[in-house]
């Protein structure tokens, strides 16, 4: 592989350890008896970076993000953030969500402002630092409408305001772009690239889009299914501060492409 | 579209029949508001007066028996003894109803315990029960509060159970994430998005209630609005029969028709304006 440089080397494991804002060892869960979901998984995810955990349904990516979120139990296992052991949900890690999770009922101020407001944030304070987020998204004039006044793109960007409103490390994001139609797709893409210009965050992104997690990705964690198992990481080497554009003409990034389907082919089949 | 299931995709779904059909009535322009009643009592006009049956009044007729009875005052003082009952009833239902279903919805022992009582009463024919609680309660209040709250509690209960069992799970887990505490989880997020389906259950549980109130007033002993009825149909009034009939049918439907509005006020704030 040309394109993904291989982590064989014992230094950059541990150079990585030491950067690590997120650690899981040995991680197994089983679902029921039988199920194996996830199988001994061993990862660390480096601050700054955004990590695609990718591969086709029944690999237990989504598991593997809740776990990570503190929203399931592994079986056996466990996760570190900033090397402190998960117990449950925190409040370095924030969670985007495939289905949006908004509420109905309340505008999009008071959801974006929703995770403040369960910490107890006083109002002016919370609804400050969501009218900065809701317009970080590219949402500014919407802070009085309710979700079913937007679009699914735009349901999501708050989803997306309320995880950065909180002002976590590490955002874990469950196909966050899946119930989005192809085009606001592509400008969500865009859009997250930039934002990650602006919020120095670390991302976790589960997707089953490979062209997503190759546009996207400093590090993408490939998994195969059942039982769900690390088969490989690679690090995509695309230069992202060009035209997004032109990065979808790369050769880099379609090659890296074709190599992952072909990777991922047999599981499919 | 996948997205929350409660409620802003379908109205009609999570309000349920009542409900729908209720807020397409509010929407409809008042002139036809207006129109389809007119049009209602010019055909009932039309069939009292065509006599095909010596018992059936016209319009005009009930009509006029109607302020009769609420200018001798007779009409406002059954209200009085029927709504005792009804709103003692109600009141019960409602509150020992709402946290039966909400606590099984949201505890496995609770569940399990309380479900299949819950299931047999919505599936039993309470007024068949009736002559029974008269023969332990006696014909006094008691009995008729109870056939009230038989009529109306288990409807409430299990709707209140499913909404909100029917709860989005990413939902909570969206509270959960951001560390709401079971607390939060509950106040926050499962009581609103199980405040459409709940309040169906409210509407058709406060329609039984009526139900239950006449039954009572109508098998048990005749008082209030029952007796109203009973009476005149006993002397051949029809059109006070009639008039007293409707009027019970136009106040439940107003009853449910101001739950409705209660429930936009309350807890759907994104339905108002829209």
């Amino acid at each position: 592989m040309t394109m993904a440089k291989p982590l064989v080397a014992e230094t950059a494991v541990r150079a990585e350890d030491s950067d690590a804002v997120i650690t899981v060892r040995g991680l197994h869960k089983v679902y029921g008896n039988s199920t194996v979901a996830l199988d001994n998984i061993d990862l660390s995810f480096m601050r700054g970076h955004l990590t695609s955990l990718l591969g086709p349904s029944g690999c237990g990516k989504t598991t593997l993000l809740k776990i990570i979120a503190g929203l399931l139990k592994p079986t056996s296992g466990e996760v570190l953030v900033n090397g402190k052991p998960v117990r449950g949900p925190g409040p370095e890690r924030a969670f985007v969500f495939q289905d949006f999770a908004l509420m109905p009922w309340a505008t999009v101020l008071r959801n974006a402002a929703f995770g403040l407001e369960v910490r107890g944030a006083p109002k002016a304070e919370r609804e400050d630092r969501a009218r900065h987020y809701i317009n970080e998204v590219g949402l500014a004039g919407f802070e009085d409408k309710y979700p079913h006044e937007l679009s699914g793109g735009m349901r999501q960007r708050v989803g997306l305001a309320r995880a950065l409103a909180v002002d976590a490390d590490v955002l874990l994001m469950d196909e966050p772009f899946s119930a989005v139609d192809e085009q606001t797709r592509r400008k969500f893409q865009e859009d997250l690239i930039r934002l990650r210009e602006v919020e120095n965050k670390t991302f976790i992104l589960v997707t089953h889009s490979i062209e997503e997690a190759v546009y996207l990705s400093d590090r993408i964690v490939l998994l195969s299914p059942r039982p769900g198992r690390v088969a490989d990481i690679m690090e995509p080497d695309i230069d992202r501060n060009v035209d997004p554009d032109l990065i979808r003409r790369e050769p880099a990034y379609l090659d890296l492409i074709d190599d992952i389907w072909r990777g991922l082919r047999h599981y499919v089949e | 579209m996948p997205s929350m299931h409660t409620g802003t995709a379908d109205p009609g779904l999570s309000e349920g029949p009542l409900g729908g059909a209720l807020s397409r009535f509010a929407s409809m322009p008042v002139v036809w508001r207006i129109l389809s009643l007119a049009i209602f009592f010019t055909v009932w006009e039309i069939a009292g007066r065509s006599n095909f049956n010596w018992a059936f009044p016209s319009f005009s007729k009930t009509l006029m028996a109607f302020f009769e009875m609420l200018g001798d005052g007779s009409l406002g003082a059954a209200y009085l003894r029927t709504i005792e009952p009804l709103g003692i009833g109600l009141v019960i239902a409602l509150g020992v109803g709402i946290s039966a279903g909400v606590m099984m919805g949201l505890r496995r022992d609770v569940e399990w315990l309380g479900l299949p009582i819950f299931i047999t009463m919505q599936a039993a024919p309470m007024a068949a029960l009736i002559p029974l609680v008269t023969y332990v309660y006696g014909i006094g209040l008691t009995s008729k509060v109870l056939a009230v709250v038989m009529l109306a509690m288990p409807v409430i209960t299990i709707n209140s159970y499913k909404a909100v069992r029917n709860v989005p799970a990413s939902a909570v887990d969206m509270c959960k994430s951001f560390m709401g505490t079971r607390r939060q989880q509950v106040f926050k997020i499962i009581l609103p998005a199980a405040s459409p389906m709940m309040f169906a259950g409210i509407r058709l549980g406060v329609a039984e209630g009526f139900s239950g109130v006449v039954l009572a007033e109508l098998l048990i002993t005749p008082t209030g609005i029952g007796d109203l009825i009973t009476f005149n149909r006993s002397i051949a009034q029809y059109p006070h029969m009639y008039a007293v009939i409707t009027s019970i049918v136009v106040f439940a439907v107003v009853a449910v028709t101001l739950l409705h509005r209660l429930e936009m006020t309350l807890f759907r704030p994104e339905k108002r304006g829209t």
